[in-house]
This record gives C-alpha cells, sequence and structure tokens, in this order.
C-alpha cells in the first residue's frame, strides 16, 4: 500500500507514519516476541526462575553477553564479521593483569596499555580487511586462532603457568574493581555494574545508528559497499572503526572478567564469539548486512541469559544443555523471522 | 497355531545370549539399583564441575554422587563447564535454588572464591572435590576430596625409575589446566631421567596421534609416554606402533581399554584417583553433615589417591570398570 501524497504538495516519502507502523517495522520487535515466550516459558518450567535474585543472576549472565553483542550487532549491520571477538577479550584481561604484575605497575597501568592493545588488533582486523579485500570472516578467523595461540604462548613465556598471577594485593585494584566489577546488594537482589555498562553501550550504539551520520554510513556500507563508495561514504574509515569498537567493548569484557576473578586462564574466550553472534541475530540482525538493531543485541543476550540459566533453574539433563540452547536459539530466531514478515506484510 | 508359537518363542529362545548384553548389563543393574537407606528428609544437594562435554572421567564421578544420593535420599543436580566465568554462574544458580549442600571443583579457584563466599553466607555447606586442595578450607568449604596432583606425579616419576626408564614424554591434552602442569612437575621431580612435556589437541585425537607420533621420530630415544587421562592411552599405544618406538605407555585414570591392555602388556602402569570415590564420598559426606554435624579429615584432604594399578590389578578391576564405577 502506498502513503498517498500529503495535500501541502510535500515529497511522500516525508509522511508522517504512524506510532503503531513505527513500532511494527523495527527489526527488534520479533526479538520482543521470541524474549516474552521464552520468560513465559521458563516462569512455568523452572520454579525459582521468577525469584528476585534468580532474574538479577540472569541479567548479569546477559549483560556478559550483551556488552560485546552491541558492537558485535553494528559490525554485523555494516556487512562484516569479527570470529576474534570471544579470545580478545581473553587477550584484554591477560595484557592488563599480566604488563601491571610485571612492571609492578598501578594496576590502571594495565588497565590503560591493555586499552590500547587491544584497540591495536581491532584496528589490524579493520585495516587487513580493507587492505586485502578477503572476506572478514578468513581475516578475523586468522586473528582469533593467532590470538589463541598468543594467549596461551605468552602467558607460558612470562609467569611459567597457564594462568596469571593474583594483582589483587596491587595499588589501584581496588578502584579499577569499582569501576569494572563492582556490584550492590539490595536485599536479595545482586545488581552487578556490567548491567549498567551493558545498558550504556546499547544507548550509546543506539545513539550512533538512529542519530549520527556514522549510523548512516554503518547502514550504507552493509547495504552495499560500491554503492556507498561512491555517494562519498567513507568505507574504509567506517569498517575500521566499527572493528575498534567491537574492540573497545571487548577490552571492557576482559577488565571485568579480571577484576571480578582477579585471576585470568589463558584458554578461555574460544567460542564465546559465536554467542555475541548469536544475540545479534536473535536481535533482528541478517547475516547479509545492512538490517539490524542495538536494541535487538541486547533483547537477544537477554533470551541467551534467560535460556542458559533458565535450564540450570528447570533441573534438566546438563546432558542435553546444549541441545536445548541451540533449540530454543533457532526457535526464537524463527518466531522472530516470522514476525517480521508479517510486519512487513502490513505496511 | 499353538505349534507356530512354540517354534517362534523355541527359535527366539535357542537365539539368545546366556551371558554378556543389555541382559546381563540390566541384571547387574537391578542388583545395585540404589534406594534410599535412610529416612532424612529429601535434600537438594548441587554438584557443579569444571569438566567439558562428553567427559570419561567426570561421567565416573557423577556416577559415584548419583549412587551415594540413591542411598542417602538426596535430589541430585549436576552441572558443569570448562570456563570457569559459566562455572561460576552455575553456583550462584545453585544459591539462588537454596540448595541444601554444594560440590564443587576448583580447577580455577579465583575464579569461584566470591560466589564461594556468597554460599558460605548463605549457610549452604560446601565440599571440594577433585582439584583446589590448597584453597578448599580458605574458601570456607568443610572438606576437600581428592588426589593431589603433584603427588601423584612424582609417585610417576618413582615407578619410571623402578622401571629403569631413562628418557619420558609427559602428554598434556588439555592447555590451560593447572593441575596437568602439577602432574608433570611432579614427575619430573623424582624422575632420575630427562623429561619432555608435549602439548596435544585433546578434544581431536587423530592430532593427539599425530603428535605423539612425530614426537617419537623426532627422537627415537624416547622410553616411555605418560598420558594424563585413560582414553589417550590407547591413542599412544597406537602411535608407539606406527612410529616403530620400544617406549613402554603409562597412564593416568583408568577406563575398559586401559585394564585391557594393561592384562595384555600393552600399557605398563596407570595411576587411579578413584573418581568414583570422589563423588561418592563428597555427597555421603554432605549427608553426614547435615544429618550429624559430621566433618571428616580433620581440616586437611581426604585422598582418593595415588594409586599404581598394574597387569596383577587390572583383572580383578575389570568387571568395575565395566560398569562404570572404577
Amino acid at each position: 500500500m502506498s502513503a498517498a501524497a500529503p495535500a501541502d504538495g510535500r515529497d511522500e516519502r516525508l509522511a508522517p507514519t504512524s506510532t503503531l507502523r513505527k513500532l511494527l517495522a523495527r527489526p527488534e520487535l520479533g526479538s520482543v516476541v521470541g524474549a516474552v515466550a521464552v520468560f513465559v516459558f521458563f516462569s512455568i518450567a523452572a520454579p525459582t526462575f521468577l525469584q528476585a535474585s534468580s532474574l538479577s543472576t540472569i541479567l548479569y549472565s546477559a549483560s556478559t553477553i550483551g556488552i560485546m553483542a552491541a558492537p558485535v550487532a553494528l559490525l554485523m549491520i555494516g556487512g562484516e564479521f569479527d570470529l576474534s571477538a570471544g579470545v580478545m577479550v581473553t587477550t584484554s584481561a591477560l595484557v592488563s593483569s599480566m604488563f601491571s604484575y610485571q612492571m609492578t605497575a598501578n594496576v590502571w597501568v594495565g588497565v590503560g596499555v591493555s586499552l590500547l592493545v587491544t584497540l591495536a588488533i581491532g584496528f589490524f582486523n579493520g585495516f587487513m580487511l580493507t587492505r586485502t579485500k578477503l572476506p572478514s570472516f578468513i581475516i578475523t578467523l586468522g586473528t582469533f586462532l593467532m590470538l589463541t595461540g598468543l594467549n596461551l604462548g605468552f602467558t607460558k613465556l612470562i609467569t611459567g603457568t597457564v594462568s596469571t598471577k593474583t594483582i589483587a594485593d596491587m595499588e589501584g585494584f581496588p578502584s579499577a574493581r569499582a569501576l569494572f566489577a563492582s556490584q550492590w546488594t539490595i536485599g536479595s537482589v545482586t545488581l552487578k555494574v556490567t548491567v549498567l555498562w551493558w545498558f550504556a553501550i546499547v544507548a550509546v550504539a543506539t545513539w550512533i545508528l538512529l542519530r549520527t551520520r556514522a549510523g548512516n554510513w554503518i547502514f550504507a556500507v552493509g547495504g552495499g559497499a560500491d554503492a556507498a563508495r561512491a555517494t562519498g561514504v567513507p568505507v574504509v574509515k567506517t569498517r575500521i572503526g566499527l572493528y575498534m569498537g567491537v574492540a573497545l567493548c571487548a577490552w571492557i569484557s576482559g577488565q571485568h572478567i579480571l577484576f571480578s576473578f582477579d585471576v585470568v586462564q589463558s584458554g578461555e574466550g574460544v567460542g564465546n564469539e559465536f554467542l555475541y553472534i548469536i544475540a545479534a541475530v536473535i536481535g533482528g540482525c541478517l547475516m547479509t548486512g545492512g538490517y539490524g538493531s542495538a536494541i535487538g543485541s541486547a533483547v537477544g543476550a537477554f533470551i541467551f541469559g534467560m535460556t542458559s540459566n533458565g535450564i540450570v533453574y528447570a533441573q534438566w539433563n546438563p546432558d542435553w544443555f546444549k541441545f536445548f540452547l541451540g533449540a530454543m536459539l533457532l526457535l526464537a530466531t524463527l518466531l522472530n523471522a516470522w514476525v517480521r514478515k508479517r510486519a512487513e506484510a502490513t505496511k | 497355531m499353538g505349534a507356530v508359537l512354540a517354534a517362534v518363542l523355541g527359535a527366539s529362545l535357542a537365539g539368545c545370549s546366556s551371558t554378556g548384553g543389555k541382559r546381563a548389563e540390566e541384571r547387574a543393574k537391578a542388583a545395585q539399583a540404589g534406594r534410599p537407606a535412610v529416612s532424612t528428609p529429601r535434600w537438594t544437594f548441587a554438584m557443579i564441575t569444571h569438566a567439558g562435554d562428553g567427559d570419561t572421567f567426570w561421567d565416573i564421578v557423577q556416577k559415584g554422587a548419583k549412587e551415594a544420593a540413591a542411598k542417602d535420599n538426596i535430589n541430585f543436580v549436576y552441572a558443569h563447564d570448562d570456563q570457569a566465568q559459566q562455572q561460576a554462574q552455575f553456583v550462584q544458580n545453585a544459591i539462588d535454588q537454596k540448595v541444601d549442600g554444594i560440590v564443587v571443583s576448583l580447577a580455577k579457584p579465583e575464579a569461584l572464591k566470591d560466589v564461594l563466599a556468597k554460599a558460605v553466607k548463605a549457610g549452604i555447606p560446601v565440599i571440594t572435590v577433585n582439584s583446589g586442595s590448597a584453597q578448599s578450607a580458605a574458601y570456607g568449604a568443610l572438606t576437600h576430596i581428592g588426589q593431589d596432583e603433584v603427588v601423584a606425579g612424582e609417585a610417576v616419576g618413582t615407578e619410571l625409575n623402578e622401571r629403569g626408564r631413562k628418557k619420558a614424554v609427559c602428554v598434556l591434552h588439555e592447555q590451560g589446566n593447572v593441575g596437568h602442569e602439577q602432574r608433570c612437575a611432579g614427575a619430573k621431580k623424582t624422575f632420575s631421567g630427562t623429561m619432555e612435556n608435549l602439548y596435544v589437541e585433546g578434544t581431536n585425537m587423530p592430532s593427539v596421534q599425530a603428535a605423539i607420533q612425530a614426537q617419537l621420530q623426532a627422537d627415537p630415544s624416547v622410553d616411555a609416554i605418560v598420558t594424563l587421562g585413560a582414553p589417550f592411552a590407547p591413542t599412544a599405544v597406537k602411535a608407539k606402533e606406527a612410529a616403530g618406538s620400544k617406549a613402554e605407555v603409562d597412564t593416568f585414570d583408568l577406563n575398559a581399554s586401559v585394564a585391557r591392555d594393561l592384562k595384555s602388556g600393552a600399557l605398563g602402569f596407570a595411576v587411579d584417583q578413584q573418581p568414583y570415590l570422589q563423588g561418592y564420598e563428597a555427597i555421603d559426606l554432605l549427608w553426614l553433615y547435615r544429618y550429624n554435624a559430621n566433618v571428616l579429615g580433620g581440616g586437611r584432604p581426604v585422598l582418593t589417591g595415588p594409586q599404581i594399578v598394574t597387569a596383577d590389578e587390572a583383572g580383578k578391576l575389570e568387571e568395575y570398570i565395566k560398569r562404570g564405577s572404577r
């Protein structure tokens, strides 16, 4: 159905659309329906699911995925992948911890160095992609493998073991912990600071996407790089910026892991990159780029948090854990696609 | 009609095996099926380990825990993840569910420190198993049940000396596992010959075999290979044969094929830490604590190993291994 041209002779594309129709056209609508479905399901299946303390656990679990899912969603809207995002989190934590320890420096020095190193890795991903013209899947797969090896190799070389030494007794640790890993307990509810980080990151990502020129560039580059370049969009800058955004959030996640556990295992983080991608896809990002939202990625992360913890609260046999997780995610994504189709049909 | 039926029945009976198979397994199961032997209330105990998916060793730990739970009228909940963050999350889930006891493996102790403090604060008794003996008491656990990895490694070194070995390779199948590093370090300490570490990718058996084979081809003077998990021992034997090496293969932990190879002489010896006991005792001790406020160990770890198993003992253990409890 086409909107009739308004009477005052303006372009019909500028005609106001009703709020309901605007809502139906949002990419995250399907995931919200999915989230409600999963929530209702586990409320019935797991007796302890609805407790305030359980819900705060779920929120924390979702935030650890969601902090990374937002920049990954932006990257996917820009039409690219990052398979190194999972181990990059571990790398950032390792650099921070080992630099502080070996240099006997204030912990904040390590945190700063780690930020520079992680951003450099993000820049490397973007730079290689724009220079070589190879698919991002290949470039970041290479980075993923290299980082996995570096994490183990360097940690072993420097500390002689496979995990870092404790930095809890060093200067600056308490203040860094307050920023990255503090928590407030109100009654039986524990609110972790990562939840605030998560909301802030999603808000900033949404603002960039919908209210800035950079957001338009991201959509344009994901929709078609050549067309975007022809209309004057800085494609190279946009792509490198997106990868550095992922790196920035990987740094935040990494510091959280370091300051909440104070010792980092060098072999971890492998496989988490897929969780971020899954959260983004459930949230309405298309695998082909050019479509999606940051709020959707947050809803996707929340679905993941509900599912992975709900299975435990329901006391199901853990042998089937991965199966249920996969089935849930598939169903949520299918529902999402179906809702989107319905929404588009009513336009 | 009756004749036909009789013929069919007779034929099918004649086709039955009187030994082994599913029926023998079911009979054995029925004989040892756990029924509550106590009249205490039905408490819920959660067990959270750092096991990966499909791990034989942890399967036996779980079996021990389950059988103790059946005997003690316990609702037994199990969860596992090899990532520290997720393991901590599972402990938090157990606290949320207000369980009556927690069993946890401390392979990555610092990651679980805070969440275990929460459990203790919530008044939930905690027992640590398998790894983390050094931190167990400090984190407020009642007891630690397991094997001291360094001590177990030292036993291997001593045994290799007795067998007159000169050059050994220690095969680590999980990069990042502190317990594995301790085993090899312990063995190195007491072994009078030289010992090298070889890191392999435990989740990919063909690559494990290739790596061991390459190591043996590169250095033909190696006369002992020590694997850190039962599933890797037969692989090491295959690699040794393919490389044409004369090295003796020894291993940590047991399974059916290790018992068979010990009996046939393809393996030298195995070091058992009795995983069944770790699961069984953990649940039983939690029950004892709940029922009678008993605590075992006097503040020290309760050791379940090392036990050196050679060809002589392997035969006796075989039937227990077959039923999955050794």
